[in-house]
């Protein structure tokens, strides 16, 4: 009896234990969970929803039927989608390299000041903090067409967002006003963790300013160069809130980009499915660059 | 010779340098300016560039006359919350991506990091769908929970974690504290930097936000600033003095706390960039 009982209890400790080791092993889940459950639902679903809803023909409620690839094919056949697909891709051109090489330029002119140096750095950087809708004001007052400092300063008379050829680069301009102080903020850092030493020995050995600029800034900014492209080129992809406030789309169409046709398509047209269809070759085309990005990520990190 | 020559190009190079400043400043200069003008003045030629006295008309007229406080509450509101939540859900996973062992750990971090290169805008259109099927379109919930996700957050944390050294941990647990100590009494303050940075930057990304809050709201008393200014300059058409009084308004927020935390602005940008 006394062996029984003594057994029970040592089962009930055992069976105690391994609930405790459970408890133990799954005690870290209550740390994801909060941030987790949130994720699937409103991350992890929506980007499979993305794939169904393509091959559906619903509305923007989510009601609607099973129709196969005919999205796609309506898709590959839409003139208006490649249109929006074309304009972005120029939207991209105008922006990313140009951007990039503003940022570049900025942070060599503000990283050798020794005075002014914070207000220099405000002045660049400050845009970039504005919400969307304040670039908008400043653009549209800035840019006027009868009372706008520049037209004044310029003495004419151009309507810089409703011409359909200075349209998207005149977005493109206001785009690279905003964003520069970003690109601009990573490219001092890159440059300022290039060792003076280096300077000081190719100087030592009679290479004059162009060529330590060629020999050492260059190569040895090359990788924040590389991050910034990868980073301006995933976002760019991106455009929708510029344009929808500046153009929404127009002059004729000229500056419809792939979010604000789906945008269009889903929220306005009610094509909840035809929309999702966009989205995913949006999705298809970010995800490609993204993977470009994540390894430029990881090779930047190894040597810290 | 030399160096007389080159100090010439130097002091060239700074001038030049200031003028591009200042010419970037302008436009922001320019809007301050013109909500400070009455509206008559604003399209007088030539323009004044100093105008005075100032005019808070066009303030006045724009507070009075729109749901201006109530778009600032709301947008106060939401972005408080979703960085509080957003932030400190981060922390907590972040934290235990980083130093705990448990079941399913690879799986969760690989999804985050996956979750991290899908871009948001493409699932507006699923998101709305579920959002509505859950009666939350035109919620503060619905403009809330969406944005609380941040993955990039998650992994920022987690590399800052990563880099603490062991010994902290181990002496912790030896003096008997749980995870929840450790995280927010030991990690959390060796890490505070990082986490004022993120959690400014969490703040002004939300203020800013503007694609999700015009899908999600549809009617005026929800909306936030960003996209509540829009119907300003639709209702006002080319009142100039009035649209630059609501562009200042909706920029004092955002404006003030990069003017106030520049270094954890500078630190934070960074981070979400991918440099440490």
């Amino acid at each position: 009896m006394e062996n029984v009982a003594l057994s029970n209890v040592g089962r009930k400790a055992v069976v105690q234990g391994s609930k405790r080791s459970l408890r133990r092993r799954l005690a870290p889940w209550l740390f994801v969970l909060p941030f987790f459950s949130l994720y699937l639902l409103f991350l992890a679903y929506p980007a499979l929803r993305v794939g169904y809803l393509s091959l559906t023909n619903s509305d923007i409620a989510g009601q609607g039927n099973f129709v196969g690839a005919a999205n796609f094919l309506t898709l590959f056949q839409d003139q208006d989608f490649w249109a929006s697909v074309i304009h972005t891709g120029y939207f991209v051109l105008l922006t990313v390299v140009p951007n990039t090489l503003m940022g570049f330029l900025l942070a060599l002119l503000v990283v050798r000041l020794k005075r002014f140096k914070l207000f220099v750095l405000a002045c660049f950087f400050l845009p970039y903090i504005l919400p969307v809708s304040v670039v908008y004001d400043a653009a549209i007052w800035v840019l006027d067409t009868n009372f706008g400092i520049v037209n004044l300063f310029l003495g004419s008379n151009t309507s810089w967002f409703q011409d359909p050829v200075l349209a998207m680069p005149a977005v493109a301009g206001v785009t690279i006003w905003w964003t520069v102080g970003l690109n601009m903020l990573l490219f001092i850092a890159g440059l300022q963790n290039i060792p003076q030493e280096y300077y000081e020995a190719a100087a030592l050995d009679g290479a004059g300013a162009f060529q330590r600029f060629l020999r050492i800034t260059c190569p040895l900014i090359w990788p924040v160069a590389s991050l910034v492209l990868l980073l301006q080129l995933i976002l760019q992809f991106k455009i929708f809130d510029q344009i929808y406030l500046l153009t929404l789309g127009g002059p004729f169409n000229s500056t419809m980009v792939v979010l604000l046709y789906m945008y269009r398509q889903g929220f306005q047209q009610g094509r909840g499915g035809y929309a999702a269809t966009i989205a995913l070759m949006l999705v298809l085309i970010i995800i490609v660059v993204s993977l470009i990005q994540f390894r430029v990520l990881r090779i930047r990190r190894t040597p810290q | 010779m030399k160096s007389k020559r080159f100090s010439v190009l130097g002091l060239f190079c700074t001038l030049f340098t200031l003028v591009m400043a200042l010419a970037w400043i302008f436009p922001i200069y320019w809007i301050t300016i013109t909500s400070l003008k009455s509206e008559d003045q604003t399209i007088v030629v030539p323009p004044s560039f100093i105008p005075w006295p100032p005019n808070f008309d066009s303030f006045v007229y724009v507070l009075q006359t729109s749901p201006f406080i109530r778009w600032y509450l709301n947008t106060i509101f939401v972005s408080v919350t979703v960085t509080f939540f957003s932030i400190l859900f981060a922390l907590m996973c972040g934290y235990a991506l980083s130093q705990l062992q448990f079941p399913g750990r690879k799986v969760v971090y690989t999804s985050i990091l996956v979750g991290f290169m899908l871009p948001f805008s493409a699932l507006a259109v699923p998101l709305f769908m579920m959002l509505n099927h859950f009666k939350l379109v035109n919620s503060f919930a619905g403009l809330i929970l969406p944005q609380i996700v941040v993955p990039l957050s998650v992994i920022v944390f987690k590399q800052f974690f990563d880099d603490v050294p062991r010994d902290f941990r181990d002496a912790a647990l030896i003096d008997g504290a749980n995870n929840w100590r450790i995280l927010f009494r030991v990690y959390l303050p060796m890490n505070w930097n990082i986490t004022w940075a993120m959690s400014i930057v969490t703040f002004i990304g939300t203020w800013n936000n503007f694609f999700w809050p015009l899908i999600i709201t549809n009617s005026t008393p929800m909306l936030t600033i960003p996209v509540g200014m829009t119907q300003i300059q639709l209702a006002y058409g080319v009142q100039f003095a009035e649209i630059c009084a609501t562009a200042v308004l909706a920029s004092i927020p955002t404006a003030a706390t990069y003017i106030l935390f520049q270094k954890r602005v500078t630190q934070g940008v960074m981070a979400v960039a991918g440099l440490k």
